[in-house]
């Protein structure tokens, strides 16, 4: 039972947000179509979910909204774990007066408490999917370099690196060869929990009215919409709102196993 | 300790002025002309000019950082575009509502996370330790975007025992402070219970519990004080992120604090006013993990001996 709830059921919850994403475009949705006389109608037969303010049908804006958070945490995710995991092997693993501005910069951006950066980015930027994703990846990089500095620290005095080096190994080839094989446990987990992180964050960006741009669908989006109809639409927050919590916790559980399975030095969060 | 407490504050210093930096460039970031963006397309051209000069944003880059930093040096952040008044007086006006919220919610993670992270130690594995990682793993995964309108919907519609928003009497408070503790208790209960986990298995405990201590006293006098130090640290880290869940736990409840003050802004395209939230915001938050760093290292001698 308990081995049922904390790996199957996020593993098909995860499976199901994934496919429901990349077949999004394939789908008869009609997340966009206004119907007058179905207005705030409640879940029932007509409507799997019921119908939002503009009667347009939440089943549908769902599955859209999925693609979208799906889209941007996988796209963050990848962009700050490419760019961290680069920026901070590379300055680590030189030293001196690179890894000193290599920690100040980090420092920096870490002083910039939660997605507040994110935040103000977004508002300057302006609203839409593509500057979602750069607001996001600007703040979500610097978790990937701290980590991946700390690895290459403990690990570039190892014999393995000093035979290497002592053979005359290009720099680059014992960073690909010799250190990121032995990152990659920490850095997935961190990644794992990174995904949880940004469907939040994108989801609280487009509550703010700062994400995807109306009428793209977007789950933080319409718990917004739905917030000013709770008294006679409570459907309209709790859909957006339980999808998001599922996949959250779902993350949240896997990378807690993939945590305990992978390494066990990884201090917890 | 001198030379610790000296590097600290050096260190804090950099990093201040490499916030003050970003935020700096912030406007500077936005595409396009930020003038033309902040006053919308109908504006006059001389309007414009006006604002732009006000701005500074006529002058080299180098010259308008220069002074940007020394406005700051003199508490001068410009003034508000859409209330025209100086931008300090806004955030002062908006400061007591966020730290009366930042007080209760964190007075409110304290009382709930220490219980039961101790509880959930002292008897591993039992239901109660269970129950409590289990709320744990909930609690950092429900975002508080959700968790406020369902607190609003249940207690101050239908219950009707708090009201609904705004900042009206001692209870208004009630519903944000839960909101924005979830997530922080959450986080701090499993600390706790991973230190205590850790305390509970020294030597000195069982001396003292051989020494026929109450079993309650061996716990909170010999136990909790040795468990709280990695606590504290991250108590201060956590502090960031309450700050940044303010802004949108504010929002959810219009509870008129700063972070409700940065949203109304980015929303009127009041630059000069978000660039002053985000920066003291920030501030706040290196200062408080200096502070936290200076606390540590003052409690712990190992910390501040051990060459920092």
């Amino acid at each position: 039972m308990r081995n049922w709830l904390s790996i199957k059921l996020p593993v098909v919850i995860l499976v199901l947000w994934a496919l429901l994403s990349v077949t999004a475009r394939y789908l008869p949705l009609e997340p966009d179509r206004i119907q007058l006389e179905e207005i705030l109608a409640v879940p029932g037969e007509a409507a799997l979910l019921g119908n939002d303010d503009l009667g347009r049908s939440i089943v549908d804006r769902m599955i859209v909204g999925a693609r979208t958070s799906f889209l941007v945490s996988a796209w963050v995710v990848s962009l700050s774990l490419l760019l961290g995991t680069l920026l901070g092997t590379v300055t680590a693993y030189h030293g001196g007066w690179w890894d000193r501005t290599a920690v100040l910069v980090v420092d920096v951006f870490l002083a910039f408490p939660g997605i507040l950066l994110a935040i103000a980015l977004a508002g300057l930027l302006g609203p839409g999917i593509g500057n979602v994703v750069i607001a996001l990846t600007i703040v979500g990089w610097v978790g990937y370099a701290r980590l991946s500095r700390a690895q290459v620290l403990s690990l570039k005095h190892r014999e393995h690196v000093q035979a290497a080096e002592a053979l005359g190994t290009t720099k680059w080839r014992i960073i690909r060869k010799h250190l990121l094989p032995l990152m990659a446990a920490p850095l997935i987990i961190e990644a794992t929990f990174g995904i949880a992180a940004v469907v939040i964050a994108e989801a609280g960006l487009s509550f703010l009215g700062l994400g995807v741009q109306p009428p793209e669908a977007s789950w933080g989006a319409m718990i917004r919409d739905g917030t000013r109809y709770m008294l006679v639409a409570p459907h309209m927050v709790m859909a957006p709102g339980m999808a998001i919590l599922a996949v959250v916790l779902s993350v949240n559980l896997l990378g807690d196993r993939l945590r305990d399975k992978l390494d066990t030095s990884t201090p917890s969060r | 300790m001198l030379t610790f407490i000296l590097q600290r504050l050096l260190g804090a210093l950099l990093v201040i002025l490499g916030v003050v930096s970003i935020v700096f460039l912030l406007i500077h970031m936005i595409p396009g002309d930020p003038v033309e963006i902040m006053l919308g397309e109908s504006a006059s051209t001389a309007d414009r000019e006006v604002l732009r000069a006000a701005l500074g944003l006529d002058q080299p880059v180098l010259v308008q950082f220069q002074h940007y930093l020394s406005g700051l040096l003199h508490l001068d952040m410009g003034t508000s575009i859409h209330f025209r008044r100086p931008v300090a007086d806004l955030l002062m006006e908006r400061l007591p509502a966020t730290a009366t919220l930042a007080a209760v919610t964190l007075l409110l993670t304290l009382l709930m996370a220490l219980p039961l992270g101790i509880m959930a130690a002292v008897r591993r594995d039992s239901l109660w330790d269970t129950a409590a990682m289990s709320f744990s793993m909930l609690g950092v995964s429900i975002p508080n975007f959700w968790l406020g309108p369902i607190l609003i919907l249940v207690f101050s519609l239908w219950l009707g025992w708090f009201p609904v928003s705004g900042h009206s009497g001692p209870g208004s408070v009630v519903l944000p402070a839960i909101t924005l503790s979830t997530g922080l208790i959450a986080v701090l209960s499993r600390m706790v219970r991973s230190s205590m986990l850790e305390v509970l298995g020294e030597d000195y405990m069982r001396t003292a519990k051989a020494k026929g201590m109450p079993p309650r006293r061996v716990i909170l006098h010999h136990g909790l004080r040795n468990a709280l130090l990695p606590v504290i640290t991250l108590l201060g880290l956590q502090l960031g992120a309450l700050l940044a869940g303010a802004v949108i736990t504010e929002t959810v409840f219009s509870w008129p604090g700063v972070g409700l003050l940065t949203i109304e802004s980015i929303q009127s395209r009041d630059y000069p006013v978000v660039q002053a939230c985000v920066l003291l915001i920030s501030v706040t938050y290196v200062v408080v993990n200096l502070l936290t760093d200076l606390a540590y290292a003052w409690i712990d001698p190992r910390i501040r001996l051990g060459g920092g």
